[in-house]
């Protein structure tokens, strides 16, 4: 569904991508986990158009998208979120919804009613009228997937949804992003919520200092040496699985 | 819709002043009132709704203003047709403003300067060319007939005047009704977030600006057939863009009903002051300046924000004290 290939991208001396190439298969969730700093956000806005790739190319539903506009790609289908969350303060989160509608739906009575609908779906009903300001960050959280799935979108690229949250809100927030999943949404996940990447997603890619260096299903990935290296320090492999001999 | 029912009772109210008010000093200021709103609702599509802050919005007034008059006396163009090519060629003006400006992503600030300086640009422009009449102005010839676009009674005029406002009212209303508007407002309050749900932030900000520019190209033609006469400091000066921006800001920026409000507050207020003080020249901007800092400063949302009329439906729960609140709880705090 979406391929990227052999992206790089470099500001100044810092090179926040290297030749990474990935391929998001349709209807499943898949992630992307790396240290701080590895360049998953800037993976994402270069898939997304915010930012441009100095050498390689993104294809999405067959088609080359690289260096189109962050709109175009959104009206193609594909929506990303913030990992800092950004409501439109001052409107109400029926208002905050509905522009996402709008992208397919010309009137506003619909969009209203649509807003409201997702709304309900991911557990904001009871919050339609509020300033989307004054919403706590799980709700703002809500309202980022709400609006993305008002826009009816075929893939949903979702940066840390579940950041800052405490465990039972991310308890609640999970079976949200399973209910896209059975509606057919594929979804690509940027998570440091290591609960999360395991219970979610189905294939996992890791990013260190801007080049992939392992994927895989996520239980085998997290047990791989190189990533436990570019989390913990190098040499920690090694003496985890020492530790682990001499215990057993 | 109860906004929309809200604004036909005002402005059938606002219809029948002319046979309420029969002298012609009462009949001027409600005049200056409703092209005030005219203004401040023009200035209030693109810098209310859309968050753009223009300093220049004389650059569309003179626009307008000028090519009424020039058409008018230079070419016998009849003023009827003037009217629409004032619109229009404000219009033109404003794609020109805001490919330049929205184009290059200039937002803010910078876009406030560079709409002060196309208004600058323009005003030496009319300064120092022919057919302008260049610094001694220029003067539209008296024909009091309703085909010549002059009346010799106010309450023509007035009526004129509703029409463009009550066209520029309506406008507003559909932008806080409309798919484009509440695009527009999303790129206002965070274009990032708008442009990854699929908002064309550029497109919407040119609309905008155009249909911004239009209205205040009427108010311009309006101005020119009401005077009879421009100069490049009356069309093109800051001082319009000033009265543009503060009726929105006094009355409640982003809200349908604040530039009528902000434009009655303002006129009443002067007229007042004037009574009080005397007309001591140069008064009236002291107050206009006194008026914003205190508007800034303590109700940044304007007068609409105290009775939450048009937009302002939305609900903020108390128990979470935002930055907004803080002033109000130090007071409560200090007594």
């Amino acid at each position: 569904m979406l391929e990227v290939s052999h992206i790089s991208k470099a500001f100044g001396g810092v090179r926040a991508s290297r030749d990474v190439s990935l391929v998001v298969p349709e209807g499943k969730i898949t992630s992307l986990i790396g240290p701080n700093g590895a360049g998953k956000t800037t993976l994402f806005a270069q898939i997304t158009g915010f930012l441009k790739p100095d050498s390689g190319s993104i294809r999405f539903l067959g088609q080359d998208i690289t260096g189109i506009s962050p709109e175009e790609i959104a009206e193609r289908g594909m929506i990303r979120t913030f990992q800092v969350v950004q409501p439109f303060a001052g409107q109400s989160v029926r208002e905050n919804i509905a522009v996402g509608a709008h992208l397919r739906i010309r009137s506003r009575r619909e969009a209203l009613a649509k807003a409201e609908e997702v709304a309900i779906e991911v557990g904001l009903g009871d919050r339609l009228d509020m300033d989307a300001a004054s919403l706590t960050v799980a709700g703002r959280k809500r309202l980022e997937v709400a609006r993305a799935l008002a826009t009816d979108p075929k893939l949903i690229l979702f940066d840390e949804v579940l950041a800052g949250l405490n465990p039972s809100e991310i308890r609640d927030v999970i079976p949200v992003i399973l209910k896209l999943k059975e509606r057919g949404i594929t979804i690509l996940l940027i998570e440091h919520v290591m609960q999360a990447v395991m219970s979610l997603s189905e294939y996992t890619w890791v990013l260190n200092q801007g080049a992939l260096i392992a994927e895989g299903v996520p239980k085998d990935v997290v047990s791989d040496p190189q990533v436990i290296e570019a989390y913990l320090g190098k040499g920690m492999a090694e003496r985890i699985a020492q530790r682990a001999k001499s215990n057993g | 819709m109860r906004t929309l029912s809200l604004l036909a009772v005002i402005f059938a109210g606002l219809a029948v002043v002319p046979f309420v008010l029969v002298s012609d000093v009462w009949m001027n200021l409600a005049i200056l009132i409703l092209y005030s709103a005219l203004l401040g609702q023009a200035w209030n599509m693109l810098g209310g709704f859309g968050g753009q802050f223009s300093f220049g919005h004389a650059a569309f007034f003179g626009t307008g203003a000028y090519t009424v008059a020039v058409l008018q006396v230079q070419f016998g163009v009849n003023p009827w047709i003037g009217l629409v090519a004032g619109g229009l060629a404000a219009v033109v003006v404003a794609a020109i403003i805001g490919y330049s400006t929205f184009r290059y992503g200039l937002r803010g600030s910078y876009f406030a300067l560079v709409t002060l300086a196309f208004a600058e640009v323009l005003r030496i422009l009319s300064n120092s060319v022919e057919i302008t009449g260049a610094g001694v102005g220029i003067l539209i010839p008296l024909e009091q007939t309703a085909s010549n676009l002059q009346f010799a009674d106010k309450a023509s005029y007035y009526w004129i005047l509703w029409a463009m406002a009550l066209a520029a009212f309506l406008v507003a209303w559909w932008m806080g009704n409309s798919r484009f508007g509440a695009q527009l407002m999303a790129v206002r309050d965070n274009e990032d977030a708008a442009r990854a749900l699929g908002v064309r932030a550029y497109g919407v900000k040119m609309r905008a600006i155009m249909l911004s520019g239009f209205f205040s190209g009427l108010g311009g033609v309006f101005y020119a057939q009401y005077f009879l006469y421009l100069d490049p400091h009356i069309a093109y000066g800051s001082s319009i863009s000033i009265e543009s921006l503060l009726v929105p800001i006094i009355g409640g920026i982003g809200t349908l009903f604040g530039p009528l409000l902000g434009a009655v507050v303002l006129h009443g207020i002067s007229e007042v002051s004037r009574d009080l003080i005397g007309d001591v020249p140069g008064i009236s901007l002291v107050l206009y300046g006194t008026l914003l800092v205190i508007m800034v400063l303590f109700m940044p949302r304007g007068l609409a924000g105290l009775f939450a009329l048009g937009r302002g439906k939305a609900k903020k729960t108390p128990e979470k004290s935002s930055d907004k609140t803080s002033g109000a709880t130090g007071e409560a705090a200090n007594a």
